[in-house]
């Protein structure tokens, strides 16, 4: 693989490259010393709660409801990690569980 | 900025980057496995964990990397991929104001994880927040450089089966999907985000679907703006 070590280089770069542009490009176009369009404020207010749910919906994108084990481990588990969040509200508590359960449902409870 | 100061925001961070230390150790070591299984080695591994620090784009790269492909392919794909960050940047522009000198790695280092942590994060009175922003981006990174490590060098020594330990970053989201609609604030986004990106998983495909996902939440949010601001003009 050395001898291809320029061309792994320069994928590295591009993705370097290409990330450092979506995560900068708002801060490049909205600098902090003017001032910010009210559009993109209401933007900055209202994506994040929009964005949780987009990723959420990211993590759960691969279930396949139609055939075994029908996405049952995910959704019991967010099923109890709900349940126990809104009965404790300890994030730390609700997610190692949450994770624990998982685990064993799909290790074998649904192998 | 005094020493205790920053110790604080340091004990204030640790916790709350807990979840992500699950996840990440766990997603950054199968990406070091991955890496080695591929036949390359822990020193590319550490390089783009620490330079390019993307995970969904770290994993989409190994195949970059097999395939040997296009740079300007590889290019298009990962702004595809990270498009994503756009909102992050967006949602943190006021949040990352005053920032400073600690600005740049706190954009450079705004993940899924570390923004999903911060985005709600108000540290109290007394503790200095760009800190504690700080300090959360910079432990989230050293567990995934850590895991990417760890399983670059001793991914073939786990004994017990850690499948399904990635699932603490779904939890994650999750608790803190929770924690904003209990906040009361922001029912409708979070609403339109989950139900957008779903019909475009449905409708797209669960490969692409990220890109229209976010142009239909886009264009939904900026209806709601343009029928608030005709509410505030005819009253």
């Amino acid at each position: 693989m050395n001898e291809n070590i320029v061309g792994y280089g320069l994928i590295t770069g591009v993705m370097v490259l290409a990330t450092v542009i979506t995560r900068f490009l708002p801060f490049l176009l909205f600098p902090a010393g003017k001032e910010t369009p009210k559009y993109i404020l209401y933007l900055g207010q209202t994506l994040p709660y929009a964005t949780i749910g987009l990723l959420v919906v990211y993590c759960l994108r691969g279930l396949q409801f139609l055939s075994y084990p029908h996405g049952l481990p995910e959704l019991i588990s967010i099923g109890a990690i709900t349940g126990l969040h809104l009965w404790k509200g300890n994030s730390l508590l609700s997610i190692g569980a949450g994770t624990i359960l998982y685990m064993v449902l799909i290790q074998s409870v649904f192998p | 900025m005094s020493k205790k100061k920053k110790l604080a925001a340091l004990c204030y961070a640790f916790p709350r980057t807990m979840p992500v230390m699950a996840g990440y150790l766990v997603l950054g070591a199968a990406y070091g496995i991955l890496m080695n299984v591929n036949g390359f080695g822990i020193w590319w591994a550490l390089l783009i964990s620490v330079f390019v620090y993307a995970g969904s784009l770290q994993y989409l790269g190994i195949t970059f990397f097999v395939a040997a492909v296009n740079p300007w392919y590889a290019f298009f794909m990962s702004l595809m991929l990270n498009a994503r960050h756009l909102f992050y940047g967006l949602s943190m522009l006021d949040k990352y104001k005053d920032a400073g000198r600690l600005k740049p790695y706190l954009v450079f280092s705004l993940t899924d994880e570390t923004f999903s942590v911060l985005c709600n994060e108000e540290p109290p009175e007394g503790i200095p927040k760009y800190w504690v922003y700080f300090f959360v981006s910079v432990l989230d990174q050293l567990y995934w450089v850590t895991g990417a490590v760890i399983g670059a060098l001793a991914g073939t020594m786990i004994t017990f089966s850690t499948a399904g330990m990635d699932f603490a970053l779904t939890a994650l989201f999750v608790v803190i999907f929770i924690d904003q609609w209990k906040s009361g604030k922001g029912h409708q986004a979070a609403f339109v985000g989950v139900c957008a990106s779903a019909l475009c998983v449905v409708v797209f495909g669960q490969s692409v679907f990220i890109v229209p996902a976010m142009i239909l939440i886009l264009v939904i949010i900026t209806a709601g703006y343009f029928m608030e601001k005709r509410k505030e003009e005819q009253p």
